[in-house]
């Protein structure tokens, strides 16, 4: 295969067969694709066969206005992990490299509705009651990068207060200039809290609370 | 006569006990460290049914961070993350408490050759022996302005964030493998590279250096960085040459600093020996300068830093503090 090495199949389909429902791979892509658009579908193409749980659909970012708007699409390549509901994972930019064990890992959480969260920190994000979207920005060489990403929507799965993005800093320039990406990965949450580098759960959710409680009027 | 643990004050974990660090018990050993090194001491431990405690930061140390290993012994191939996860998971076979994440600010021997120690969170634990594998981390230049570009143009990361400095013009400070790697990252998508190190020449493997030899790589040999500048990121750095003094400003927006690794050996210092490069010092069984105190890993003066020589070494050190607490009684 192309993008999953052939010696890594078995390992992926082991992974693959811990899901218990169905998740659809929501995939935004269009007609004249990008060059990151269509090794993106190809590597998802390259995905769904290796379960019986998982399936693709391919939407046209400029075509398809109604699953744009549903999903809150903003730019291409898109990927939404969707399980028995939309969870809010997203995926902007090709999961590959360092990244793809986030993609396995999202469609598991996606099937079982299981974050995998410590019990104090699910405990912890009860308290949320607005919502809060997540931005993690990586590069595809970046070992530290995963941890975020996937803590990130493990979040997102425990609340369905929460939406979160993986962002592929260098498949987007605007947005990483916008945001002034120079260093990865780099959480933006509700455009105002910046966390520079991968944190422990712990801290991570100690900051995601005490963001929320300190912007109450 | 067999042996009583009990009555040498090992105790039996009491089944079913859950890996919660307790601070009112005096335990037979404190690991400090989850790397290589410190798990597999723990391993060790649970198996002589020592009671442990483990203090780190996180599972995996400098692994964790590492991409490919093709070295340790048992996997032709294996990414640092999948290897720290093997580690974790013949931890669980073997538990003992774990106090994470955490780390140890603070080491004193108290009357009696008792060990305590402090972490950051405010807690405090006693053991009769130590096993101290604390590790490594990266070197930071401690000059103005880094702390501040943190993520802003200062990087430690190259194969991470050279991607984002696309056409741009960069500084790599260090002269060792990591900054020639670096400036190789950086090549593939930077416009100009400067090479910057306070020694007079590069001390990278030659195939290294020799892939540095770059129209686009300028040589500074011999120069210290002394600050970097900017208003909201990085837009230069001040470079001092060490012979003439001559001072000069380089514009660059970013700063990869790749001058290498330093021991996390704070907490040692003025209890332990250390070398020179504040690294603990050791005995082919892992004796540090105090009885009951051993150390393993990166954090010692053993010259090779690899993770199969942590490994090993923790397994000794473990072994070494389990016979050190059988001949020294209760």
């Amino acid at each position: 295969m192309m993008f999953i090495k052939d010696e890594l199949v078995g390992q992926v389909k082991a992974e693959l067969d811990k899901m218990t429902n169905p998740v659809k791979l929501v995939f935004f892509t269009q007609e004249v694709e990008c060059q990151y658009c269509r090794e993106m579908r190809l590597l998802l193409e390259e995905l769904v066969p290796l379960s019986g749980k998982l399936t693709l659909e391919v939407n046209d970012f400029i075509l398809n206005k109604e699953k744009v708007e549903k999903y809150k699409i903003d730019k291409i390549p898109a990927l939404v992990v969707e399980g028995n509901k939309d969870y809010g994972i997203r995926f902007y930019g090709i999961p590959v490299g360092y990244e793809f064990t986030s993609l396995v890992e999202a469609c598991l959480m996606a099937s079982t509705g299981e974050s995998g969260l410590q019990p104090e920190s699910k405990n912890a994000l009860k308290q949320l009651n607005k919502p809060l979207q997540i931005k993690v920005f990586i590069t595809l060489t970046c070992p530290y990068c995963p941890q975020a990403v996937q803590l990130a929507h493990q979040v997102a799965v425990e609340n369905e207060l929460v939406t979160s993005e993986m962002i592929e800093a260098a498949e987007f320039p605007p947005v990483a200039a916008k945001y002034g990406v120079m260093a990865v990965p780099k959480t933006v949450i509700n455009e105002t809290l910046i966390i520079e580098g991968a944190l422990p759960e712990k801290e991570f959710i100690e900051r995601i609370i005490s963001s929320q409680t300190s912007n109450q009027p | 006569m067999p042996l009583n643990l009990k009555d040498l004050g090992i105790h039996l974990a009491p089944e079913g006990r859950k890996n919660i660090p307790d601070p009112t018990v005096l335990y037979d050993l404190i690991i400090i460290g989850g790397g290589p090194a410190g798990m597999t001491a723990a391993v060790y431990a649970s198996r002589k049914r020592f009671r442990a405690l483990l203090i780190a930061k996180d599972l995996g140390g400098q692994v964790l961070w590492t991409s490919d290993i093709e070295n340790y012994m048992g996997y032709q191939y294996i990414t640092g993350q999948e290897l720290s996860k093997k580690f974790g998971e013949q931890m669980e076979a073997n538990p003992i408490d774990m106090q994470m994440p955490d780390e140890v600010e603070m080491l004193k021997v108290e009357p009696g050759q008792i060990f305590r120690v402090k972490t950051k969170n405010k807690k405090e634990f006693t053991a009769k022996s130590v096993v101290i594998a604390s590790g490594k981390r990266y070197r930071s230049l401690g000059v103005p302005g880094e702390r501040e570009f943190l993520g802003k143009g200062v990087a430690y990361c190259a194969t991470c964030d050279a991607p984002l400095f696309a056409g741009k013009d960069v500084a790599v400070i260090g002269g060792g493998n990591s900054a020639l790697t670096a400036v190789n990252d950086l090549l593939k998508v930077a416009n100009q590279v400067k090479l910057v190190n306070i020694m007079p020449n590069l001390q990278g493997d030659a195939v290294l250096v020799e892939k540095a030899r770059d129209p686009r790589v300028e040589l500074f040999l011999g120069w210290e960085t002394v600050a970097i500048k900017g208003l909201d990121k990085v837009e230069a750095i001040q470079i001092i040459n060490r012979k003439n003094k001559e001072s000069r400003e380089l514009k660059v927006q970013g700063v990869f600093i790749e001058i290498g690794l330093e021991p996390n050996s704070e907490f040692a210092k003025g209890v332990l020996l250390l070398n020179e490069h504040y690294e603990i010092i050791v005995d082919c069984s892992c004796r540090t300068s105090v009885i009951g105190i051993f150390a393993a890993g990166d954090v010692t003066n053993v010259q090779e830093k690899q993770i199969i020589v942590a490994a090993g070494d923790g397994a000794k050190a473990s072994l070494a503090a389990y016979s050190y607490i059988l001949n020294r009684g209760a």
